[in-house]
């Protein structure tokens, strides 16, 4: 990912040269700016970095708890987990996939709401997007327990509406429950990053000229395709830095597949969880969370390549 | 006819205010719940109206405790990443230097990476260096994943700062000390606090790195967890509710403060 180029975009210009004022320009200390880095990148190194050569270490070691493990280049780990575990691993990018584009589809309108026809409730609507942030998400998540409750009020007009059989027999619910089965994960994922996509759609729709909306209205162009044609394309920098971060974090979440779903809709965070707390097979834990690692950015390069909007990031 | 035109042309305020009551839906259902008395352990049926859980919150063994904790943590993971972030991101924006696109990408790597990854790693880390999990490796943990969010939000207050500004104080025989305190730092000031605001509750709120790295040591997110598995007491939505009451109060007292300062310059 080309990482730099946003901020060397938005950089300013080198200052330039203090102008002539009598004495001396001031010499910058030329260690500076390595003084200001160095404890924090330093931080960086030793407990992310460093941290990330350990785990590749791990994950080509085998052994035993009891009797210790040892670097063995034990590459087969890799092959047996993915052979293992891939069904987790294809939920992950499904359900991720399907709570980001959900979030899109949601989300957009709600960020078109504030940026273009909120008026004054604008700060009102913003603060209620952002303050349920501080009711901790677990709190909130525990509370889609009680919303899809068996027999609530959800569930019997999803019932009553039939909607249920259908997605019933697409699989996505079983019978007539929504706990525990897929949709509730993804209804779950959704909500906890909706916010992550809001905020940057409606960053990028605020920046939006109006005038070009009545300069395209002025040339016929029924709302839709002003929509279409001017809107959303200027949007793009919002959807991409949206999606990427809903798709990201959810794709590594296992609260919501633990807390609303079963055993049946698993993701591969919550075997990376179980690998490593529980059944404390370090190198199989290691190794997933490396392939993990190595998907995420692939198809992340592949979609800001795809996207064409290589800066943004 | 009529009717349809009308929704046709409120189509996205109806989306849009659709899309608000999902995202406030949870928080409706934590506050309406808090005022629950329920029949066994778990707090997921309505039963009957109570106030018994809010006028005593912290009636539950262990619940105040993990939250000052996790207040605690929040408080030195703030500091921490706040100071450590401020400098990067003014090495960044004020100077050149070799390797400042690797430091970017060093930045950007941690929000671009699934939490449970990072949380793993530093546990392999921990594990093979034998540190004691519990609160300092929690607050390295935080320190570690907060400093990025920092960075971005001071740099990009400091990259709209005035440069001639500082010269100007220079010029007026101001020592670099005085400089940076009596104009860098209160031009800098809102982006610091920004980004101090978003690691407190980055902090505060995270679950995946602590529960990888916080061996028996309890916050408040993980008490949330623990109980989610043997029934959650009422507290926790009461819990819930100060929070987002207070959270909401601040931000409008923030919005006001503005405006009136806004008003003030006008």
């Amino acid at each position: 990912m080309s990482t730099g180029t946003l901020a060397e975009a938005e950089a300013p210009p080198p200052l330039a040269p203090a102008p002539a004022t009598g004495k001396p320009p001031r010499r910058r200390g030329r260690w500076t700016p390595y003084l200001l880095l160095a404890p924090g990148l330093i931080w960086l190194l030793v407990f992310f970095a460093m941290p990330m050569v350990y785990q590749a270490s791990t994950s080509v070691q085998t052994g035993s708890l009891e009797d210790g493990y040892r670097v063995t280049w034990h590459f087969a780990t890799y092959w047996d987990a993915l052979s293992e575990y891939y069904p987790q691993f294809l939920r992950s990018v499904l359900y991720a996939g399907s709570a980001t584009i959900l979030c899109l589809l949601l989300g957009y309108p709600l960020a078109y709401l504030i940026a273009f026809r909120a008026g004054r409730w604008r700060n009102l609507i913003l603060i209620l997007v952002i303050a349920p942030f501080f009711t901790s998400f677990l709190i909130r998540t525990l509370a889609w327990k009680t919303i899809l409750s068996d027999g609530g009020p959800v569930v019997g007009a999803l019932n009553t509406l039939h909607v249920l059989d259908v997605t019933s027999w697409l699989g996505l619910t079983a019978g007539d429950r929504v706990l525990a089965t897929p949709l509730a994960v993804v209804c779950g994922l959704t909500y906890n990053f909706l916010p992550f996509m809001i905020l940057p759609l409606y960053t990028s729709l605020e920046r939006i000229d109006g005038r070009l909306h009545e300069a395209a209205g002025d040339l016929y162009a029924r709302p839709f395709t002003t929509f279409r044609k001017v809107t959303f394309p200027l949007s793009m920098p919002g959807v991409v830095s949206g999606t990427l971060l809903t798709f990201i974090p959810a794709s590594g979440d296992y609260v919501n597949a633990e807390l609303l779903g079963s055993t049946n809709t698993q993701m591969i965070g919550n075997v990376i969880q179980s690998q490593f707390l529980r059944i404390l097979d370090y190198p199989t834990a290691a190794a997933l969370s490396f392939i993990l690692m190595a998907a995420i950015l692939l198809m992340v390069t592949v979609y800001i390549r795809k996207s064409g909007t290589e800066d943004l990031v | 006819m009529a009717f349809v035109n009308w929704l046709k042309r409120r189509l996205v305020i109806i989306a849009g205010l659709l899309t608000l009551g999902y995202l406030l839906l949870p928080n409706v259902v934590v506050t309406v719940f808090s005022f629950n008395q329920p029949k066994g352990r778990f707090n997921y049926e309505w039963q009957e109206f109570s106030t018994a859980a809010w006028t005593s919150p912290c009636g539950v063994a262990d619940l105040c405790g993990s939250l000052s904790l996790g207040l605690q943590l929040a408080a030195w993971a703030t500091l921490g990443a706040t100071v450590l972030g401020t400098m990067i991101a003014f090495a960044l924006v004020r100077y050149r230097f070799r390797a400042r696109g690797a430091v970017n990408s060093l930045i950007f790597l941690p929000m671009a990476m699934p939490e449970v990854v990072m949380a793993a790693s530093l546990l392999t880390l921990f594990l093979n260096l034998g540190a004691q999990l519990g609160f300092w490796t929690i607050l390295i943990a935080h320190i570690m994943f907060c400093l990025s969010f920092v960075v971005v939000a001071v740099k990009a207050r400091v990259m709209s700062m005035d440069p001639r500004l500082e010269e100007a104080a220079r010029d007026l025989y101001a020592g670099p000390v005085q400089t940076f305190v009596r104009v860098t730092l209160p031009i800098a000031a809102p982006g610091i606090a920004a980004g101090a605001l978003l690691a407190f509750a980055l902090s505060f709120d995270d679950f995946i790195i602590t529960n990888f790295n916080a061996g028996s040591t309890v916050t408040f997110p993980m008490f949330v967890w623990g109980s989610a598995q043997r029934g959650t007491p009422v507290q926790i939505n009461v819990i819930g509710t100060a929070m987002f009451l207070v959270a909401v109060l601040f931000v409008m007292a923030g919005m006001v403060i503005g405006n009136r300062r806004k008003k003030q310059k006008a």
